[in-house]
């Protein structure tokens, strides 16, 4: 198992290097962040001067591997707006992050996950329409469509809650509630499926055969098989806890991870977007760690696998 | 009355009949043979007796077991005889074992089903029934997942979990058509072995008319969705009254006389759905004439214990009372 572990670490790091790497690229062709930040009409000596300062006269290969040295020492640098620790000003914003999307996680796991069940083992019922017309709803209509029309909804027509801030308590109920659904419906049409697959399963004819109740069988015989895939979809979630509000938290304007992405990127602030992609990069990776550590407890063929990966 | 008694079963899947009125009794420890090409029916036969074919099925007919009608019967009344009195072990047995639970407990699950065992004298059980089907050091494979066993072994962990109900039937739904010819035999014997100590009786379900004829003493041969030839397995051989029949027995390679060439049945079954009017088997038939596409023929009696669907069949047995003649009409049946 600890081989096994150590083999997804290095593969983990691997996939790390390639999304810095990647970034780095992206953000130096897409635009000079001396003209974006001085303006373009500042003089060409200040310029100069900004590029010297943040080591943007050097070549490309080395600012590269600058940048590698300075990951690897834990040194992000600074923003380039302000001058803070990189580190510190993404931090900060995690919280406020997490507020959101952490209870969003929740609502995904507890609506989705008995929805797709329930619709599975009633298929073409009215219910399992219903759960299906949701779920494809919920997947089809962006974010960000179903953010204002909640804003529509509670906000300006009926004035229950308020549609932008951190003020209180009641201002993450309408982001919560857009990430909840949208991710509910995703997880619900996985489970159903999943469901669907495993209830055709020969192994489950042999347990009705063997004259369990069918309660029996779907408890003790489906759920299990069927959350092997459902844990990949999980996994995404999960990876996403840090990255995955950067539209709703733009919609209501939520001091989070997501909005300072959003902000840093179109101020060219490289810094800070490197330490944001990293940061998700990091999670998103330590998700799918999770996940083949719970694919080994769900899925005994997985062990084997780990235990042929050791031999 | 016999064991069980199958009377006029018909399954539909939506528009297209799966079985057309089945008639078949299984005696108390007695081994039959259920033989046809695939997609005849052979498994739905007994899934719809037992209840497992999925809701869009339509079923008709009865299944009588000791007298009382179990088609159709509530749960509570089905699952006691699923497992219970009539076990099923299925074709794949690596695809029919819950890939994420240990063998042990998928077999101690039936004991604990059907004859109330739990803890330590359940696994005690589990490792007896274990070795009874052959599985060397059952003691710690008792604990391996079905992923980590053969095929055959798997089948015998099947086998297993059909004995642990002490079934005084047990259905073999072509139990050996995924495992490889030596292990293939290995099963066999074992079923036979099985049921002589355990004197319960057997459906072997098979496409092969050689493996059910060594392991079975009567055979039901099937053809679309109905019984088209029932007889002891020597009277099979010796005459066999339906061409379908004859054609799966010139499809079977001899082992002694001359080499001669194996002759295929030409065409395939009809789908479920276009069933031709008349004798189903009739568009591949060589004898087939004007009248087979007109009747549909119900079984007649060819001797004591043998019957086959056909115009054609003739009876061999002097005390069978002949209804040959005007008889070709007295059994003919017009299709529903």
């Amino acid at each position: 198992m600890l081989q096994y572990l150590l083999s997804r670490l290095l593969r983990a790091a691997v996939s790390i290097v390639m999304v810095v790497t990647f970034v780095f690229v992206v953000l130096r062709m897409s635009g000079d962040p001396a003209t974006v930040i001085m303006g373009a009409d500042a003089p060409p000596e200040a310029i100069d001067a900004f590029r010297k300062a943040w080591g943007l006269d050097q070549p490309l290969w080395v600012q590269y591997f600058a940048f590698f040295e300075a990951v690897f020492s834990g040194e992000l640098g600074r923003s380039m707006r302000d001058g803070r620790d990189v580190v510190a000003v993404v931090l900060e914003r995690v919280p406020s992050t997490l507020a959101l999307t952490i209870p969003a996680f929740f609502v995904n796991i507890a609506v989705g996950i008995p929805a797709g069940v329930y619709a599975a083992l009633h298929r073409n019922s009215l219910i399992d329409r219903c759960v299906m017309v949701m779920a494809v709803t919920g997947f089809a209509v962006p974010s960000f469509i179903l953010a204002m029309l909640l804003v529509l909804i509670f906000s300006v027509t009926l004035g229950w809650l308020p549609s932008a801030g951190q003020d209180s308590w009641r201002n993450a109920i309408l982001p919560i509630a857009t990430m909840g659904f949208g991710g509910a419906a995703l997880l619900a049409r996985f489970t159903r499926s999943a469901m669907l697959e495993v209830l055709g399963q020969s192994y489950i004819r042999t347990a009705s055969a063997k004259g369990l109740p069918w309660s029996a069988v779907v408890w003790r015989h489906a759920l299990q098989n069927a959350a092997i895939p459902t844990i990949t979809i999980i996994g995404f979630m999960l990876g996403g806890l840090v990255a995955g509000a950067v539209v709703v938290e733009s919609v209501f304007s939520w001091p989070g991870v997501g909005r300072l992405l959003v902000v840093s990127v179109a101020n060219r602030d490289l810094a800070v977007v490197q330490a944001v992609v990293l940061m998700i990069a990091m999670t998103m990776v330590a998700a799918n760690m999770v996940v083949d550590v719970l694919y080994g407890l769900v899925d005994p063929r997985m062990q084997g696998q780990a235990r042929a990966a050791r031999r | 009355m016999a064991f069980v008694e199958i009377e006029n079963l018909s399954v539909a899947f939506g528009r297209s009949m799966a079985l057309r009125g089945i008639n078949l009794s299984v005696e108390r420890g007695e081994a039959v043979g259920l033989v046809g090409e695939s997609g005849c029916g052979k498994s739905v036969t007994w899934l719809a007796a037992l209840g497992l074919l999925p809701a869009s099925a339509t079923v008709r007919g009865s299944v009588w077991l000791d007298g009382k009608d179990i088609l159709g019967a509530p749960k509570a009344r089905l699952e006691p005889v699923r497992g219970g009195r009539i076990a099923m072990i299925f074709q794949d047995p690596a695809a029919s074992l819950n890939p994420v639970h240990r063998i042990g407990r998928q077999i101690g699950e039936a004991l604990t089903l059907h004859r109330g065992m739990t803890g330590e004298r359940a696994k005690a059980e589990v490792i007896r029934l274990m070795d009874q089907v052959g599985i060397p050091d059952a003691r710690n494979r008792i604990n391996a997942y079905p992923h980590e066993l053969s095929g055959g072994q798997n089948q015998r962990v099947m086998i297993a979990m059909a004995l642990a109900g002490e079934p005084e039937l047990l259905v073999a739904d072509e139990p050996t058509t995924a495992l490889d010819v030596t292990i293939q035999a290995q099963i066999l014997d074992l079923l036979t072995t099985l049921r002589r100590d355990t004197g319960m009786a057997m459906v072997l379900i098979s496409h092969d008319l050689g493996v059910v004829s060594e392991t079975c003493s009567r055979i039901a041969v099937m053809y679309a969705g109905r019984i088209v030839e029932e007889a002891p397995s020597g009277q099979i051989f010796s005459h066999p009254g339906h061409p379908y029949t004859r054609g799966l027995l010139g499809s079977l390679p001899p082992l002694t006389g001359p080499r001669r060439r194996l002759v295929a049945i030409p065409g395939s079954v009809p789908e479920a759905a276009r069933m031709p009017s008349g004798c189903a088997f009739a568009p591949r038939c060589d004898l087939s004439t004007e009248l087979c596409a007109q009747v549909d023929p119900a079984p007649l009696p060819l001797a004591d214990d043998h019957s086959a669907a056909c115009v054609f069949a003739k009876p061999y047995q002097r005390n069978v009372h002949p209804v040959a003649g005007e008889g070709a009409f007295a059994r003919e049946r017009v299709l529903q």
